[in-house]
């Protein structure tokens, strides 16, 4: 029987290790926007875990627009990365230092 | 018992192809271990029963999204090495801070004041003729149906963005220019020279 604490578990070990992905691969920044995505997974699966059992189908229609706002983000930061590139033939976040922010 | 072994397997699979996807040398890689990362959490959402979900996560995030990173990582030419470089310099941080969050969410769990006792409650049974499908279906269109159309602007605002981000235009190409070629009178393209009437010599 699959209890919800092995979901939340599995969720939260999913989150740790993208979290330790943003730290290891803080250079690169199409890991970065990969490690984003896999948060974004391990966040999804606490909505539909809640949702099946409490009974509310309310946690997965979040999850679809979770989906949706993430496909539109990855979209986007795809874009501005490969107009990044052109611009300076780099991806390495620590030579996006343009603005000296 | 099976969704139990079903449930471990996949688990395992999915840590597994995690943690390949966050210490992989090469992009490819992490981008295809990513897919299977998708792949095994569709298959655990079908374990609980949220087929629709699980198809749109296949479909979406493996078909389209996916797609669209792998394109990215062989379309650019990137230096591995110079990116790869200090990998390991904050990487005690960054296990350390994973620790944290792992002990912090499963103490979370266990207090047991979530208002449903976690540890040992099955998920309620659904009847014979469910559909989950139908259900968000219906669920979408009825209570969700604004947010729903703002879901349907935010993909509109995405599609938009990165054409505008990436189009450009390059200087002397030789393009096609529909609206100048039919507005185009006959005198501004023949002209008639004068000129003296050759003569043999």
């Amino acid at each position: 029987m699959i209890t919800l604490a092995h979901l939340l578990t599995l969720s939260a070990v999913l989150f740790a290790l993208s979290i330790a992905g943003i730290f290891l691969n803080r250079k690169n920044v199409l890991l970065l926007l990969m490690c984003i995505e896999l948060l974004l997974l391990s966040a999804n699966f606490n909505f539909v875990a809640f949702s099946r059992y409490l009974g509310q189908l309310d946690g997965q229609v979040f999850v679809f627009f979770v989906l949706t706002v993430a496909a539109a983000e990855s979209a986007i930061g795809l874009a501005i990365l490969v107009v990044l590139f052109r611009e300076r033939r780099t991806i390495d976040v620590e030579d996006l230092n343009r603005l000296k922010g | 018992m099976l969704p139990l072994i079903l449930f471990y397997v996949f688990a395992t699979i999915l840590v597994a192809a995690a943690v390949g996807v966050i210490v992989a040398r090469n992009p490819v890689y992490s981008a295809l271990l990513l897919v299977l990362c998708f792949v095994t959490s569709a298959a655990i959402w079908i374990l609980l029963e949220a087929e629709f979900l699980a198809l749109v996560l296949v479909l979406v995030y493996v078909g389209a999204v996916m797609v669209l990173f792998l394109f990215v990582v062989m379309m650019l030419d990137i230096d591995l090495e110079a990116l790869r470089a200090g990998f390991t310099r904050f990487a005690w941080l960054g296990w350390i801070t994973a620790a944290v969050v792992v002990l912090e969410i499963v103490g979370v769990v266990l207090t047991k004041r979530l208002g449903i006792n976690v540890m040992s409650s099955a998920s309620p049974p659904l009847p014979a003729d469910y559909s989950n499908t139908s259900a968000l279906g219906t669920l979408l269109y009825t209570r969700y149906v604004y947010p729903f159309e703002i879901a349907a602007m935010v993909l509109l605002v995405a599609i938009i963005a990165a054409i505008a981000l990436t189009l450009r235009h390059r200087r002397g190409l030789k393009v096609q220019d529909i609206a100048r070629q039919v507005a185009v009178r006959a005198s501004e393209r023949v002209r008639l020279v004068q000129m003296e009437p050759e003569q043999r010599k």
